[in-house]
């Protein structure tokens, strides 16, 4: 039983940690999401680099070939940091269904773009009404010939207003859900642009007959069980993006406690805040340990989606108690644009909100109750 | 980074949960299982057993009956007994004041106490609350003032559990009231129940028991030789069994058990045309403190990971401050279950099952884990100081 990373892993976070604290300040971050793009070109040909966008592909497709401790702690400082690169809309999430669904050719001809910048994906699975989970995949694959075509709606893609190319999820003729490769520019795509109010940015896709390739072999197959590891692989990385989002937030808070002086007293003598910091800590050991769990069942080989519900409820909540008081106890300054702990906020509530919110993984927590007497960590 | 425990602590894990399932008499086990209370027979008993085969001690030093283990064999142990339901070996023994005299006492003190320490041939209790020194501990004003070979002990001690059933008391004592700091002037003490001027007087609790006491102290005489290292140094020794004591509170194999209860018993409760437990409200609410549960076991197993060198780590205050609060909700979903069969207390001859009868004093008598042993708030002001510099 061992909670630390290992040598190389924690130079990786450290290396992270240094690229983004070096650019990213309040208000660079401030400007950088308020241009069109909403994140920065620099950054990410820094990302590319250092390794980052390759991080979890094969070695073989100009990857790293790390596993999921690495993508953790690659995550937890861009959550750290508030960094609004896509790395895990654009990259991780998308082009590991690349890695694990595609043909060879698809692999060699999409992984090794993407490593070095060149090429942004974006994953459209989600529909117009969709809550998590989410199988029910209106958008309808059709054959002709050798031709497929895809029609329907997908929204929200996340960092889909940037993407060169989509893997999107439709249903098959003959049921099951497939996935496709569709190009930013293919016609009959149309591609609604927006924000998010995380500074995100965000698209609609409506699909009219777009010509698609099937990713994977000729034949085209049932994709439901590389879906549901791609998300559980998401939400693992998505609590430890939060996690480190959370130690900022609370760090923000902490600061400002001691240095904010009113009743001519630093507010960090008053107990009605100080026990309040105090349980805001404990909310974020609790997440740190689930983002763990989360992290560490991957890494053992175990792709389990009651796992991750089980780390996405606690970070839910975590997150939700920790952003909130965050802003209470700054105050005015709290609310302000041009103060960082409110963007912060926004950050995390977008995560509750992505791949299931806290009550949806509750929900099927709660219908699985009676199937083990008690949960146990290390298995019995 | 990886959550498995080695072959080597499997089988150790495996052979403790042998023990402990075989040993220990299974009618015991039931009982603490189900709440029901224990009478001290039943704890000297079960004590005795787990001593008989090394296990009542094992974070002792070796010379003294310890083990020598790695910190997770540590946690294996207390959490496979725990899942067992086997009654816990004497906290103020074993874990209180046997380390303390192992760490700090003379030879003489070491030789004459800890091996019936560690059997329970002699019951120990706490003596460091009193009427006005609670959470600020150090305000204690117990007397102790040295009179040839003897202290003369005056004051007051109170919230002593199960000091009618103890035959010494490890006290905290006054011996410099004049010291610069207030901390300055305490000592340990080790006094003999049976000596004249102390009298035990019972509280009776909101759950109807009778668990902790009023001790008197009236001119008690305590040969100076019961002193626990130097005099005016208690402070420092009350620190460090504090820190012990906080380490094992988590209590996570014990609120398993609980809320693994909890879900038979809500299957056995008719509501329309299922059961309680096919409500999906009630479902969310288990859910939701299970997940809780695995968060703090998860969290206590970091701090087990890390602990090497057996030091305490202020996270344990946290282990404190969440293991009291889910002890009690494990204890308040069990008294909401029985419902409106909770009314009864006692009572013989009715329907309203015995489990159901004993879940509100059992949830009220739980009220008491966010308060002992540093209160929730205390943890809170040591989490804001220690860890976040407030």
């Amino acid at each position: 039983m061992n909670f630390e990373l290992d040598t190389e892993q924690d130079l990786l976070r450290k290396t992270t940690r240094d690229l983004l604290s070096g650019v990213y300040d309040a208000e660079t971050r401030n400007a950088i999401t308020a241009t069109d793009r909403g994140w920065n070109p620099e950054v990410w040909r820094q990302f590319a680099e250092l390794g980052l966008l390759g991080l979890p592909f094969p070695e073989e497709h100009g990857g790293m070939g790390a596993g999921p401790v690495e993508t953790m702690a690659v995550m937890t400082e861009i959550g750290r940091a508030l960094a609004p690169e896509p790395l895990l809309d654009a990259v991780y999430t998308p082009g590991g269904l690349v890695a694990e669904v595609g043909s060879d050719e698809q692999r060699a001809a999409i992984l090794p773009r993407v490593a070095e910048g060149e090429l942004l994906l974006a994953f459209a699975h989600d529909e117009p009404g969709s809550r998590w989970p989410f199988t029910d995949v209106r958008t309808a694959a059709t054959r002709s010939g050798d031709v497929w075509t895809l029609t329907g709606r997908k929204n929200p893609v996340l960092h889909g207003d940037c993407a060169d190319t989509f893997v999107v999820s439709a249903t098959l003729p003959e049921g099951g859900t497939g996935l496709f490769l569709v190009d930013a520019a293919a016609e009959g795509l149309t591609r609604t642009a927006y924000r998010t109010h995380d500074e995100r940015r965000g698209a609609q896709l409506a699909l009219e007959g777009v010509t698609a390739e099937p990713l994977g072999a000729s034949d085209v197959a049932d994709a439901t069980d590389a879906i549901v590891a791609a998300q559980v692989r998401a939400q693992a990385a998505l609590c430890a993006e939060a996690v480190g989002a959370m130690q900022e937030t609370l760090r923000l808070t902490t600061e400002y406690l001691k240095q904010r002086t009113q009743f001519g007293a630093p507010i960090a003598r008053f107990q009605a805040l100080t026990h309040r910091a105090a349980d805001m800590y404990v909310l974020l050991e609790l997440a740190t340990s689930l983002s763990l769990y989360a992290t560490m069942a991957l890494s053992d080989g175990i792709v389990d989606p009651t796992v991750a519900s089980r780390a996405k409820l606690q970070v839910g909540r975590s997150a939700r108690s920790i952003g909130q008081e965050a802003i209470q106890m700054h105050g005015g300054i709290g609310m302000t644009a041009e103060y960082p702990v409110g963007h912060y906020v926004s950050r995390l509530t977008a995560i509750e909100h992505t791949l299931g919110s806290t009550e949806d993984h509750l929900r099927v927590l709660a219908g699985a109750v009676t199937e083990h007497e008690r949960v146990d960590v290390t298995g019995n | 980074m990886n959550l498995t425990l080695t072959d080597e602590e499997l089988a150790f894990r495996d052979e403790l949960r042998t023990f402990f399932t075989t040993e220990i008499p299974a009618e015991l086990r039931e009982r603490v299982a189900a709440g029901r209370p224990l009478g001290r027979d039943d704890i000297v008993t079960s004590q005795r057993i787990l001593n008989a085969h090394g296990l009542a001690v094992p974070h002792w030093p070796v010379e003294w009956g310890g083990k020598d283990w790695t910190s997770v064999q540590r946690h294996l142990w207390l959490d496979e007994l725990q899942l067992a339901s086997v009654p816990d070996p004497l906290p103020f023994n074993t874990a209180m004041v046997g380390p303390v005299i192992a760490e700090f006492g003379s030879q003489e003190l070491k030789e004459r106490f800890l091996p019936a320490t560690a059997n329970l041939d002699i019951w120990w209790c706490q003596g460091f609350s009193e009427p006005e020194a609670g959470s600020d501990l150090a305000s204690l004003k117990t007397r102790a003032v040295r009179d040839g070979d003897d202290y003369i002990v005056n004051g007051q001690k109170t919230w002593t559990t199960l000091a009618q059933h103890a035959d010494w008391i490890f006290a905290l004592v006054r011996t410099d009231p004049n010291a610069p700091k207030r901390q300055a002037g305490i000592s340990f003490l080790l006094i003999d129940m049976k000596t004249p001027g102390v009298t035990v007087r019972p509280i009776k609790l909101i759950d109807g028991g009778y668990e902790v006491n009023e001790v008197f102290f009236e001119d008690v005489r305590v040969p100076a030789e019961n002193l626990v290292g130097e005099e005016n140094a208690g402070w420092s020794y009350a620190k460090f069994l504090l820190g012990n004591e906080r380490t094992g509170v988590a209590r996570v194999g014990a609120t398993k058990v609980r809320i693994a209860r909890a879900k038979k018993l809500a299957a056995q409760v008719r509501l329309g045309s299922g059961s309680l437990l096919d409500d999906p409200l009630f479902a969310a609410r288990v859910a939701e403190l299970e997940n809780e549960l695995l968060a703090l076991e998860l969290t206590q197993l970091r701090v087990v990971a890390s602990s090497a060198d057996g030091k305490p780590n202020p996270a344990s205050s946290l282990l404190k401050l969440r293991g009291s609060e889910l002890q009690q909700a494990a204890t308040e979903l069990l008294t909401d279950i029985a419902g409106p069969d909770s009314l009864p207390v006692g009572a013989d001859g009715i329907d309203s099952p015995d489990w159901a009868q004993r879940s509100a004093p059992v949830y009220l008598n739980n009220r008491k884990v966010s308060i002992y042993s540093g209160s929730s708030e205390v943890q809170r002001q040591i989490i804001a100081s220690s860890i976040l510099g407030l």
